[in-house]
């Protein structure tokens, strides 16, 4: 960072040359520890004596919230409790729908109403994806959950569909209407986007640790986990959406007369239609990615099985094929509820032909679940009608092992030996008021001493609360794996942005590798490079990939032609029109792609101590099974921290740069 | 009606003068002011006609500086400016789309700034329709759905409104469409169903806020016939936004012209060309077609006593409708008033003047 700000210090050579005061500030607060140890040890590790104890603090907290806390009228405990039980009867709703069916009666003459049927089901997504788009769509749909159900997982991915089901109704519709509210008040709108940004910047974990202590282990805690994850981008959707609702539409809404309730629910919210849906399909990929993670919570589903598979020692092949049906219920909803964001209205017979498939997808459905009271088979497909393919799988594994071992090993080794423990080792051993002084003095170049003090303050919590050896931990791979995401992003967008075709294959593959919730990625990667910081590296860089390849591609395609040509024309190389021309002017769009790259890693980060690393996301983790919301809390702070540090510094720069350039 | 087949625009533009005249004023507005900007409502009330240096020192934006304009019953009220002239602010003042700042608009003797929110609404619901320049369609509404708009909003049944819409739909020729949806609509069909829309509460009073600038020059051309004739066959009073002074000439009884918030000059397009009030309005009439904006009387010269006249021209005819008979006779023709009586002359050299765009 400091790099990149010097110019803009030389820029007034006349002033005191405080610049260059600070950078000697930076270079003394660095290298002092390393040349006089004894003098200045306390700058280099922190003295223990000096840690607050913030995870205490945190602990006591929300104790006290939950014991004692209280509204006047009701306590906190009482309203955790209305809550949970209130998504806990919504949930029995699809549950018994989809996963278990209705029994009455006692147990001798019990009447049992059977499930959904999964014949239903299969024909119903059909149809209903061919309404949506296509035949392809339908062929997609079928073969998602056709799979979900010859490989035995549809009673796991049943429990997960009725989770979604709840997170995303109650998502949506809450999204909605909080983003409702801030359109209409103002004076909200700033505190909720503040809110917003906050906890775009809080790794998932981090919701998991204060839920278990509040409402306990079990579906409804996950459920509400994910549903406070997914929300907010519904929120801040439903924000933008009504206000690019073109403001016409408002003039004409009360131009005839409509009463503000009327002007919203009949003008507005129908306007915004396709910027909302745009959100809903947010919402369902976000919730599927945590409810897998709300396994760790008691979630169960096809979460539970993946994470039991990486519990065990040899599960993995069944961790595969659940990860797989997982990967499956992800693409079909995902594309299907991406099609009805395309979907136009129409009318006359194409409208007709539209409600005749939807009916017709419901009457199949209850048709072959009424026709399950008589054949059981219908309910539950039989065993021997399964295939397992676990056993396959564990084979595919060992032969991995056997015949990959030697190449994956000497990678893993390599990288070990000669970037991972080097780096760790360094940024570890580094002295913590350096680290404060450098993020200070980037900071200072970038927006001045104010700026500057709120970022030392950021990255001091890390030494301050006692966390730095997991913090530099946490910091040590997500920067290396944001540099060799960004290595192999940037020239995959200049790629993208060179041709058609390739853009097109780029944008699937991100749209696939997006869909994926972050989870499954470490079965894989798991079974290639075993357990340890090399596998959870390999994940992070495929996870975080996707936004340096987008933001690249796109920032070049952004390049004005008349730009382009005006290179042509002075004479300029390919190449020298790439460097001189076109990276300058999309540099600020790569950037923000860089930012998004930081943020995929510090979330993925969390998820991937999975395998073995030791930073913040194991404490984490460890908080979660101690049921020390404290100790997971600040650790969770610490990470939302170091996401909003790279955030505020990098917007910084952009708009700096965007504001040099004119744009 | 009968010199229709030769010229149907003139024709029609002669016939509203008429029509407008005499009439009683329908919609008032007085000193109307619009201020942007932190406590713009005290700076104007201890600066009753600020200076545009004294709004700018006080940090502030004039959108509209005291304007006052009678309209009247059915009449084409046309406001004319250049984009950033304030003409579309205050046409939100005059339906208080738009809190105006400072003064008073009377619609119907009720000053419509003092009406509370819910009498605002009554008024809206049943006195006002609005055209929007994007047209301002809900995408997720048929054509009868939008049309029938305004009238669900009032709450009338079903069936009702949908054969009150269907015969607006009707009126704009859109029948076959009624079951579309706006985005599989022409440009000048969306434009259509606004209309329709506009006009579907039967309001008295019509705004329409730059209608036509949204769509192709030919389909522009259709759509201001189709205009007139609706107003032809419904005799609202229209207020019509337009930054094209030919289209305010075409259209317009009275054409009220502003610049930087304020309105300079008001009058019929002839009086506009022959006393134009500053030369920011006289830039905007040279280039205009004079034969067709002057009429026979306005242009004609007195005559000589005993002079030999040829043809009788009506007083209120456009010189591009009496050309031919002036320019084919030897004689200069007799310009005549409604009574018949020979106000006046009009002679070759004056007409060419006229046609080919000259000063005289």
């Amino acid at each position: 960072m400091s790099e990149v700000a010097l110019p803009r210090e030389e820029a007034h050579p006349r002033r005191f040359p405080v610049g260059w005061m600070v950078a000697a500030l930076v270079a003394l607060a660095v290298l002092l520890p390393y040349a006089a140890p004894g003098m200045f040890g306390w700058a280099k590790s922190y003295p223990a004596t000096w840690i607050v104890p913030i995870s205490d603090w945190l602990k006591a907290f929300l104790y006290w919230l939950a014991r004692d806390a209280t509204f006047g009228l009701f306590t906190f405990k009482d309203m955790t409790r209305f809550v949970s039980g209130l998504f806990g009867h919504a949930l029995d709703v699809p549950k018994a729908l989809l996963s278990t069916g209705i029994t009455l009666g006692d147990e001798d003459g019990a009447f049992h109403i059977p499930r959904l049927s999964w014949a239903g089901l299969i024909a119903a997504v059909t149809i209903w994806s061919y309404l949506l788009g296509g035949a392809r769509l339908a062929l997609l749909g079928f073969v998602g959950f056709g799979y979900i159900l010859v490989f035995g997982q549809w009673d796991s991915a049943m429990v997960t569909l009725s989770q979604v089901i709840v997170a995303v109704l109650s998502g949506v519709v809450g999204g909605i209407l909080i983003g409702i509210l801030a359109y209409r008040v103002p004076r909200i709108e700033g505190a909720v986007v503040a809110a917003l940004d906050f906890m775009q910047t809080v790794p998932t974990f981090a919701y998991l640790v204060p839920l278990v202590f509040l409402v306990g282990v079990g579906p409804v805690s996950g459920m509400l986990a994910t549903i406070l994850y997914a929300m907010p981008p519904m929120v801040r959707v439903t924000l933008m959406a009504l206000k690019r609702v073109p403001p016409e539409l408002d003039e004409l809404a009360r131009m005839t007369g409509c009463e503000p309730r009327q002007a919203l629910w009949k003008v507005l919210v129908p306007s915004a239609r396709d910027d909302l849906l745009v959100g809903v399909n947010q919402v369902i990929m976000l919730t599927l990615n945590m409810i897998i993670i709300a396994a760790m919570i008691g979630a169960g589903g096809l979460g539970f099985d993946v994470l039991n598979a990486l519990r065990q020692a040899n599960g993995l092949g069944k961790g595969l094929e659940a990860g797989l049906a997982v990967v499956a219920l992800a693409i079909v909803l995902d594309r299907m509820s991406r099609a009805l964001v395309e979907m136009r209205p129409v009318h006359g017979p194409a409208a007709q032909r539209r409600r005749q498939l939807f009916w017709l997808g419901l009457v199949v459905l209850i048709g072959f679940t009424a026709l399950s009271f008589v054949v059981p088979a219908l309910e539950k497909l039989p065993n021997e009608y399964r295939i397992s393919t676990g056993n396959m799988w564990s084979d595919v594994v060992s032969w991995v092992n056997i015949n990959m071992f030697a190449t994956t090993d000497a990678i893993r080794t390599f990288l070990l030996l000669y970037l991972l423990v080097p780096v760790k080792t360094f940024l570890i051993g580094f002295p913590w008021l350096g680290l404060v002084a450098v993020v200070g003095g980037g900071a200072y170049a970038l927006g001045g001493w104010r700026f500057a003090l709120g970022m030392m303050a950021l990255i001091a919590f890390i030494p301050v609360a006692g966390l730095w050896e997991r913090g530099m931990t946490t910091i040590y791979l997500c920067s290396i794996s944001v540099v060799i995401a960004t290595l192999i992003g940037l020239p995959l967008g200049l790629l993208g942005s060179r041709s058609e075709r390739m853009h097109a294959f780029l944008g699937a593959m991100c749209d696939t590798l997006q869909t994926l919730p972050s989870f499954v990625y470490l079965l894989p990667v798991v079974m290639l490079f075993r357990i340890g910081d090399v596998s959870a590296l390999v994940a992070i860089v495929l996870y975080a990939m996707v936004p340096a390849i987008r933001f690249t591609d796109h920032g070049l395609r952004r390049v004005p032609p008349s730009l382009q040509e005006a290179g042509t024309m002075a004479g300029c190389t390919g190449t020298q029109r790439l460097t001189k021309v076109e990276l300058p002017y999309a540099l600020p769009e790569i950037m923000l792609g860089v930012n998004q790259v930081i943020m995929m890693a510090l979330s993925m980060l969390v998820v991937s101590s999975f395998v073995g690393t030791n930073d913040l996301g194991k404490q984490i983790q460890v908080a979660i099974s101690q049921a020390d919301p404290g100790k997971g809390l600040s650790a969770g702070l610490a990470i939302a921290f170091l996401g909003i540090l790279a955030d505020r510094m990098i917007g910084r720069f952009v708009a700096a740069r965007r504001q040099r350039m004119g744009l | 009606m009968a010199m229709v087949s030769l010229a149907p625009d003139t024709a029609s533009s002669s016939a509203k003068v008429r029509a407008a005249t005499d009439a009683p004023a329908a919609l008032i507005c007085r000193n109307l002011w619009k201020i942007y900007g932190a406590n713009a409502e005290a700076f104007l009330r201890e600066n009753p006609m600020p200076t545009h240096a004294e709004v700018r020192a006080a940090g502030l934006f004039a959108a509209v500086r005291d304007a006052s304009l009678e309209i009247r019953q059915g009449e084409i009220f046309i406001i004319m400016g250049l984009s950033g002239s304030g003409k579309s602010t205050l046409v939100r003042c005059l339906s208080r789309l738009v809190e105006p700042t400072g003064g008073s608009v009377f619609y119907e003797h009720q000053n419509l700034l003092r009406m509370s929110p819910a009498e605002l609404i009554q008024v809206r619901r049943h006195k006002m329709g609005m055209v929007f320049q994007n047209f301002a369609l809900l995408p997720h509404r048929t054509v009868l759905g939008n049309v029938a708009f305004p009238l669900e909003v009032q709450g009338m049944p079903k069936e009702e409104r949908e054969a009150r819409a269907l015969k607006m739909i009707d009126l704009v020729g859109l029948t076959e469409r009624a079951g579309y949806y706006p985005r599989e609509l022409s440009g000048g069909q969306q434009q259509r169903v606004g209309i329709a829309r506009s006009l579907a509460v039967e309001p008295a009073l019509w705004f329409l806020d730059e209608p036509f600038s949204a769509l192709d020059p030919l389909i522009r051309h259709e759509m201001q016939n189709e205009f007139l004739r609706l107003q032809r066959m419904l005799s609202k009073t229209i207020v019509f936004i337009t930054h094209d002074f030919d289209e305010a000439i075409r259209l317009g009884d009275r054409i009220a012209i502003m610049k930087d918030g304020a309105v300079i000059q008001v009058g019929t397009a002839e009086e506009l060309v022959l006393n134009p009030a500053s030369d920011y309005v006289s830039a905007f009439t040279r280039h205009v077609a004079r034969a067709k904006v002057l009429t026979a009387g306005g242009v004609s010269v007195p005559v000589t006593p005993g002079e030999a006249l040829g043809a009788t021209v009506p007083a209120r005819a456009l010189v591009a409708e009496v050309a031919e008979v002036v320019l084919t006779s030897n004689l200069p023709a007799a310009v005549v008033d409604k009574n018949g009586m020979v106000i006046g002359k009009l002679e070759r050299a004056n007409v060419i003047a006229n046609l080919v765009g000259g000063v005289p």
